[in-house]
């Protein structure tokens, strides 16, 4: 029953590239493709459906070859960022499509069509021309179509994107329990995001990938609390995870030669040298005793505010938890949470980590 | 500040109205007058300034024999070429700028870009240089004269206008909208005949307008590559220029030869007005 992908590889064009991708799906699971704008996700999943064909690799689905069967034969499902529907059908027609095309019995169509309508909460709009509606509406259209296929592999690429903030947000509730029923346990569920925090929240298994890499798969505790290495680190926090170089000698360890702090006790175990140091934005706090900090630009994001900062040798975000304006070039002081302090090695491993005993 | 702007606007459109409408009204008013009238200086009215005949109307419809010049045989020739030179340009080119807009060619350095410009290029050479070869070409395959021949070579000269008009249509089709079809259990010809073409009515009845404009009014290729057999309505009404030329039956033919162009217009422009040839698809 499981999808299996194998070594696929993919030479780098314009924009369609995957290094060395092996995966294996299992049906009844959800798993999020979290990665930056241009790292592959989309690539990824089309070539999943089959519109691209990787250079090397194999892709086995229950136990078949699933290269040398043809798109239209593979009976996927994909949602696209982009709201895409059928302009010159309704929303009814749009639906029954797939169905159509598989000469499924005619009754049987209209049982499914209007599941799939009810399930997307669309009841009233049937007749309505795809332009007459919201792009939440199309895009709940495009979600129908794909579940009254009952599809094995269900793709989403980044499906609320587009859509505003209050949207997205009873869009993404619905989804988790849409792919709750006794359905979804046939089918496995991909979905490509860039939020890590959407990734957080829809609670599947995380593939994080970069420049057509997978560099880590595992459950979101997982990956939020042991990023297999510092590129993870960064794309899967929001704001990305501070990164700066860093010395530990003599019991002291040292950010970039300028700040320095006593050895917190669980770094004790680690070996002097130099390391590259994580520390979330979320634990770099205010502090009237700290280190003076120059305001590069301070955003404003809900009840929180983004402080991006810089000093001699350090660049920084902080996450502070209220609502305030500074000036640019103002000075802050701030102070590091050493005890949540991640050590990369050069390389980019992850050597430490503070959820790590 | 916005009444004047208006003012001014519509001041200026109507002043643009009459400027086109000017030659029409002259072409109206000739087409009733004899030789008297139309040599003793300019006249506009009819019955105050001139005495109105039907003589340069009722000519056009006379056969040969009793002294008419008979447009009705020119008038469906030239409708018949148009229409199938446009139909199958249309067919094929929207073929071709498909294509062109989803797969990718590579023949050495010739690519999809160059294809579309080898197309263009038909309509970019001044069609003088075009003329010797068709000739050639038509006398070899023995269809000089006739009507097969001149939609041979209409179809070489409209097409390019359907390919040009129709690639960069799909090109502002989102892929994606295939690519769904495809997922949804088309087979590539499915997608495109299933859910492609419907949504491409816009921009067929745009390149077809072209192609029926510029297919009607040529003059040049039906002039060299017709001479008895076979006659175009332009080549027609310019043939009626002789020593006395007969300008109310002339007129009267100029009119005749636009009218299927206005009707074509008026039927477009419905479409053109409720916005389906921009919004179909976005």
């Amino acid at each position: 029953m499981s999808l299996q992908l194998g070594n696929i590889s993919l030479k780098p064009t314009e924009q369609y590239h995957l290094n060395d991708v092996t995966l294996n799906f299992e049906p009844g699971k959800m798993y999020t493709i979290l990665g930056r704008t241009l790292s592959g996700k989309t690539t990824l999943l089309k070539t999943i459906a089959g519109l691209q064909s990787p250079d090397s690799g194999s892709i086995h689905f229950m136990g078949k070859d699933f290269l040398s069967i043809p798109v239209w034969e593979r009976n996927v499902a994909m949602v696209y960022q982009q709201f895409i529907n059928y302009p010159h059908l309704n929303v009814r027609e749009n639906i029954e499509f797939p169905l159509k095309q598989r000469k499924m019995e005619p009754s049987l169509i209209d049982k499914e069509v209007s599941d799939a309508i009810k399930k997307v909460g669309l009841e009233g709009f049937e007749v309505r021309k795809i332009q007459e509606l919201s792009g939440g509406q199309q895009q709940r259209v495009a979600l129908a179509r794909s579940l009254a296929k009952k599809a094995k592999i269900l793709l989403l690429d980044e499906p609320l994107v587009n859509l505003d903030y209050k949207l997205r947000e009873g869009l993404r509730e619905e989804f988790k329990k849409l792919f709750k029923g006794e359905e979804a346990s046939q089918s496995i569920l991909i979905y490509a995001s860039t939020d890590p925090l959407e990734a957080m929240q829809l609670n599947g298994d995380i593939i994080v990938i970069d420049e057509g890499k997978i560099l880590q798969v595992g459950s979101a505790k997982d990956v939020f609390e042991n990023p297999a290495n510092a590129k993870v680190a960064e794309i899967t926090n929001d704001p990305a995870m501070n990164l700066n170089n860093g010395t530990i000698q003599d019991n002291k360890l040292i950010f970039n030669n300028e700040i320095q702090f006593d050895l917190p006790s669980n770094l004790q175990s680690i070996q002097p040298g130099d390391y590259q140091i994580g520390i979330r934005a979320t634990d770099i706090h205010l502090d009237e005793n700290g280190f003076g900090f120059d305001v590069d630009i301070s955003e404003i994001s809900g009840s929180e505010t983004f402080l991006h900062l810089h000093s001699q040798n350090i660049k920084c975000v902080a996450t502070i938890e209220e609502v305030k304006s500074y000036e640019v070039n103002q000075v802050v002081k701030i102070n590091f949470d050493t005890s949540k302090i991640y050590l990369f090695k050069e390389s980019g491993e992850l050597l430490h980590s503070p959820f790590k005993s | 500040m916005a009444k004047i702007y208006t003012f001014l606007k519509y001041l200026f459109v109507i002043l643009w109205a009459c400027f086109v409408i000017a030659p029409f009204l002259w072409a109206i008013s000739t087409s009733f007058k004899d030789f008297n009238s139309v040599t003793s200086g300019a006249t506009y009215i009819p019955w105050l300034q001139f005495e109105p005949t039907l003589d340069g109307w009722s000519v056009l419809f006379k056969p040969g024999s009793q002294g008419g010049i008979n447009i009705v045989g020119p008038y469906f020739n030239s409708i018949f070429v148009t229409l199938t030179a446009s139909i199958i340009s249309i067919a094929l080119g929207t073929l071709a700028a498909y294509a062109l807009s989803r797969y990718t060619f590579k023949a050495g350095i010739v690519q999809n870009n160059d294809i579309t410009f080898f197309f263009i290029s038909q309509r970019i050479m001044p069609p003088v240089v075009l003329s010797i070869p068709f000739f050639l070409f038509l006398s070899t395959l023995g269809l000089l004269d006739s009507l097969a021949g001149l939609i041979m070579v209409y179809i070489v000269l409209l097409m390019p206008i359907a390919v040009w008009i129709m690639v960069d249509f799909f090109n502002r089709v989102p892929k994606e909208i295939d690519e769904t079809a495809l997922i949804d259990g088309c087979n590539p010809f499915q997608a495109f005949f299933k859910v492609v073409l419907p949504n491409s009515i816009p921009g067929m009845i745009v390149a077809g307008l072209f192609c029926i404009i510029f297919g009607w009014i040529d003059f040049f290729f039906a002039f060299i590559l017709t001479f008895t057999n076979v006659q175009l309505l332009p080549v027609k009404i310019v043939a009626l220029n002789s020593s006395i030329t007969p300008w109310w039956s002339l007129s009267a033919a100029a009119l005749v030869s636009v009218a299927p162009l206005i009707i074509v217009a008026f039927v477009v422009e419905r479409y053109l007005s409720k916005g389906n040839l921009s919004g179909a698809l976005k």
